[in-house]
This record gives structure tokens, sequence and C-alpha cells, in this order.
């Protein structure tokens, strides 16, 4: 039983991977260089006010653009615990599903959650409770098949699963 | 059960006879393509999986990026690609000289063809739906996974059919339809669906403009832009590769969760503002707009045939004192035909700057970033903040047509206004 627990970062519609990571630090791959740079182009203050566990919320669409897997990389190597959004851009979320950051899409928390709100999250049940609002949401469920790459630990592990078996 | 050619793609390539949206497949890969950003976070990936290439011939690595190389940090990422490739027997690896921008210079090697699958650790990758292919972005380790087993998971996307009808306006292009058509859908519009282009404009339009329409079909969110394959498509490959290829096409009644029309007719030249590439309007009514950098380049417009029309408005004029325009061929083969066709003398004799194949100023990593407060017209995809240097600077997006007349008028402006 995973239980996440910290306070909300909010941002809009759109927010893409070019303002969580921007492309002049992307001759790296190491996690926490780019974590030093998350969110930099969005919200110059992410980085000294992020805390373990913390949250991003994200309106319509986040993690557009770019393949850029530097983007989950730098949100996770930040410690934060997970994205909570709208909807997301398809490989945004598949990125962050490989990588192992949650990616819970919930409109009803996002419309609801403030700047700063406490949050905890139970990944088992996609159940979303904000703490200073005393509100709970329901995330949607990852399709099945996703399950599969989740409950293998990502993408690498699954793939190994895969191939040790052929 | 009808199919769009999106779905008979993703069929034959997953050992079924049919599939539907939202089905789950594992596809058999004909491509993999990783580049100097993307690659070496893969490799990483890869590694970690352990063992060798499933099918080297099938894994493309180009340095196209940050190269020729920026900087040390850059130096470092292309020469993890260059090892890989010398260990694990990766023939198709592009460095500098040899390289393009990827999504220009694997159709016109031929890597790429009708009716394959593929997938690249870069968002443009859905630039080879013009060749009826499937084809889609996904990250590193998607790519390390394909690589390691030649297969990626996907889920069938929902299709939306978009039909052009209507000759087009004098200059207008490619860029212009799909601007257009992004502006009227926004970019979220076709999140995780197919964009299926068609109809007659789309029917006799160039394979230059039809790569720039699929290129920027994520622009719109979705998974892939799709183009039947006709003669022009054919005569493309033909020229390219003797590799075989297969055709498939949308049943007549297949099934699409949307349809759109749009009548070209009544599309003029457009310009996307900041900060979205939705923000589409008509060039002339964008107002006065000062621009400190003109780019005409990139994957979605670094063509011959782009290079071409920017020449014609450039050819006899003077880029604006107060522009610097930056003109990039897409790759060696298109710079060495601009230099033959003697585009490269009408770009330097304007006063721009003809620079090797890079996607460096598209994405603000070199050859042309933005100081604050500055404002760019350019051929690229993407508008966001912060995406051609500094977080206050702008880019406006067009086609060649606009980017070249603005070089000149030194504001936003159509070939029209040039006298």
């Amino acid at each position: 039983m995973s239980d996440l627990h910290g306070y909300a970062h909010v941002y809009g519609d759109n927010v893409n991977t070019d303002v969580i990571i921007p492309a002049r630090y992307l001759t790296t791959s190491d996690p926490d260089e780019l974590a030093a740079h998350c969110m930099e182009d969005i919200d110059a203050s992410f980085v000294g006010n992020v805390r373990s566990g913390d949250f991003i919320i994200g309106g319509e669409n986040f993690g557009c653009g770019s393949s850029r897997e530097h983007a989950p990389v730098s949100i996770k190597a930040s410690e934060v615990s997970a994205v909570i959004a709208k909807s997301f851009a398809r490989i945004f979320f598949r990125n962050a599903i490989n990588v192992g950051l949650p990616a819970l899409t919930c409109p009803e928390a996002v419309d609801d959650i403030d700047k700063g709100d406490e949050l905890r999250v139970d990944l088992s049940s996609g159940i979303i409770e904000n703490v200073t609002k005393a509100r709970s949401y329901q995330a949607e469920p990852y399709p099945e098949f996703l399950r599969a790459i989740i409950a293998a630990g990502g993408l690498v592990a699954y793939t190994q699963e895969r191939l040790s078996a052929n | 059960m009808p199919q769009t050619i999106t779905e008979r793609i993703l069929a034959a390539h997953s050992g079924h006879d049919e599939v539907h949206p939202g089905h789950f497949i594992m596809a058999q890969l004909d491509l993999m393509l990783g580049n100097d950003v993307t690659a070496p976070l893969a490799i990483d990936e890869f590694n970690r999986i352990g063992g060798k290439l499933a099918d080297p011939s099938k894994v493309v690595l180009v340095a196209d990026h940050a190269t020729p190389n920026k900087d040390i940090e850059a130096a470092r990422q292309c020469s993890i690609m260059r090892q890989f490739s010398r260990e694990q027997g990766v023939e198709h690896f592009f460095d500098v000289g040899r390289c393009g921008i990827e999504h220009a210079l694997l159709p016109e090697k031929g890597l790429v063809v009708p009716g394959e699958c593929a997938i690249g650790a870069d968002s443009h990758t859905c630039t080879y739906g013009a060749l009826g292919a499937f084809a889609t972005g996904v990250g590193s380790t998607d790519l390390a996974a394909a690589m390691a087993t030649g297969e990626c998971w996907l889920r069938v996307p929902e299709s939306i059919r978009v039909v052009y009808r209507g000759a087009l306006k004098p200059w207008v292009g490619g860029k212009d339809l799909i601007l257009y058509t992004i502006g009227e859908i926004g970019v979220a519009g076709a999140r995780y669906q197919a964009l299926e282009f068609c109809g007659e404009t789309i029917d006799s339009l160039p394979m230059a403009d039809r790569f720039t329409m699929c290129n920027m079909a994520i622009e719109a969110g979705a998974k892939n832009g799709i183009m039947a394959v006709d003669s022009i498509t054919e005569e493309y490959v033909r020229a390219a590769t003797d590799r075989p290829y297969t055709v498939y096409a949308s049943d007549p009644d297949a099934e699409y969760v949307r349809t759109i029309e749009i009548d070209c007719s009544k599309i003029d030249l457009q310009v996307a503002l900041p900060h979205l590439p939705e923000n589409a309007r008509p060039a002339a009514e964008v107002g006065d707009i000062n621009v400190d950098q003109a780019v005409i380049g990139s994957c979605t417009n670094g063509r011959i045939e782009d290079l071409r029309q920017a020449a014609k408005i450039l050819k006899g004029r003077q880029v604006h004192p107060n522009v610097r325009l930056i003109v990039i061929p897409a790759t060696p083969a298109i710079h060495l035909q601009a230099i033959k066709e003697g585009l490269a003398e009408v770009f330097i004799e304007a006063g721009g700057a003809l620079t090797m194949p890079t996607c460096g100023p598209c994405l603000g990593m070199h050859t042309g970033v933005l100081a604050k407060g500055e404002r760019a017209i350019s051929t690229t995809n993407r508008n966001f903040v912060g995406r051609m240097g500094h977080p206050e600077s702008e880019v406006y997006l067009s086609g060649p047509a606009v980017a070249a007349a603005s070089a000149v008028l030194g504001r936003i402006g159509t070939p029209e206004e040039l006298s």
C-alpha cells in the first residue's frame, strides 16, 4: 500500500515539456542535474519550494510537446510523488509510467485543489484525499495492460520479464 | 469490419486480422529512431535491460539536435551514441557531415516506406505518416525496450478524418493548412487519436507539404498523422529506395470519431502567435509585429521546396537591417541542392546566414538562440514559452513564404506586401 503525502503545486492547461525542462539542459541525462532546473520556465521558484512527497497539479494536456523523457525524470528526481491532471499528453503519460512517476487523471480533483493544499494519495485505490479541504476524489483507473507494466516495476523490468520468458 | 489505414497497418504488425480503437497491441516494428537528446538516455535503459539489439538494421540513430557539438556535454552525448553504434553494429548511425534533421533524412534515405510501423524517441516521428506509414513518437525507455525486443506496446487510436477541398491561394502551402487545422481543433484536439488527412487538396499536394502537415499532427496532440499512398508518394519512394513496401488504405465505410471539412480556398497565409501552435490566424491580421530573427528550416519546413519558396521571395532583396535571417537546409542532400540551384547565393547575397543541417534553434539549443525580449518568425513547429531561448522571448510560427517576407519587411508580413 503506497500512501503518498505532500502539498500541491498548481499549474494550468497545456503545461509542455519545454517549460518542465528547457532544452538548454538536455545535454545531460543525470536525474539530479535535471531536477535542479525542473519547471524552471513556468515557475522559477519551484525548485526552491518543492518538498519531498509534493504533488504537481496540471490542467488539460499535461506534458504536451517534445518526447523528452527528461521531463518526468526531472519531476521524479525532484521527489514529487505524483502528477495529477485533468488529462495527459500521450508521450508524457507513457514516459511517466515507464520511469515510475505516478500520473493520475482526475479532473474533479484538479478543479478543487488549490496551491498549497495538503494531499494524500493511495495509489492502489486511486483515491486522492484533500486533507486541507476534507474532501476526496477518485482518479481514473489505469487500463489493465498498463497495470502489468506498473506491477512489474516499470518498462525495463517488464521487458526483462518478457525477454526471459521467451 | 471496415478499417482505417491506421488500423490496417497496426493489425498487420500485431498478428491480427483487424484491430479496433482502444485495443492494446504489441506491434512488430520496422524502424526505431533516436537522436542525440533521447538516445543516450535510451542507451542507459537498454543497458539496464541487457543483451543485444533485436535487429540492428532497424535501429536508426541521428545526431541532429545539438550538433555539430555545441559544447562539451553535447559532445559527450554524441560520443555515447557513436560508441553504442559501433558496439551494437548500428549501421544507420548518422554523424556530422552525413546527418540531417531526422524527419527529413529518413524518408530521403528510404529508411521508412509505406505500410511500415515506426517509433521514434522524438515527438515529430509522426512526419512519416505522409508516406502512408504508421509512425509515432515515444520516450527513451520505450525506445530502449523496442531496441531490445523489436516491439512496442500501442493503444489503437480512434481516427479523426480531416477532408481538405478547394484550390490553395498563392503562396499557401502545407504549413498554412496544418496551422489552420490546429487553430480549428486546438493543441489537444486530437489527443491520443490518429489524424487522417485526405481530400482533393491533399491529393494534389507535393510530398514536402504532406510531410509538413503530418509533422505537426503532434501539435494537435495526435498519436499519428497519416495520408493515403498515391502516385506522388510512390514517385517519391521509388526515387529514395528500391525496398519493397505495402500500400494500405482506409475502407470507404471505416469509422471515424469525427470528420472535419476544410475549404482551402478560404485559407490565407497563417501565423501562430505565442505561446501555442493553436493561436493561428491570417498573417495579414497579425498587426505590426517587429521581428529580430527569422528562421527557415527544421523537420517541419527545411526541405528543398521550402528553400525554393523562400529564395523566390528573397532574390534581389535585402534582409531588413534589424533582422537576423538563418536558413537551415534539413539534410546534406538538400544543402547541396540549394548550392547547385543557386539558392545558397540568394540567401547569402540577401544578407542571410546559411547554416549546416541541425535542429539547433527550433528548440533553443544553439545556432540562433533568442535573448530576453527578442522575437522570431520561424518555420519551426513549436512556440511554447522559452522554446527558442530566453523564457521572455517569443516565437511566431509560419511557413517559408511569410518567414522570408517578414525577414525583408522587418516585421511579420506577407509576400504581397513586398514591392
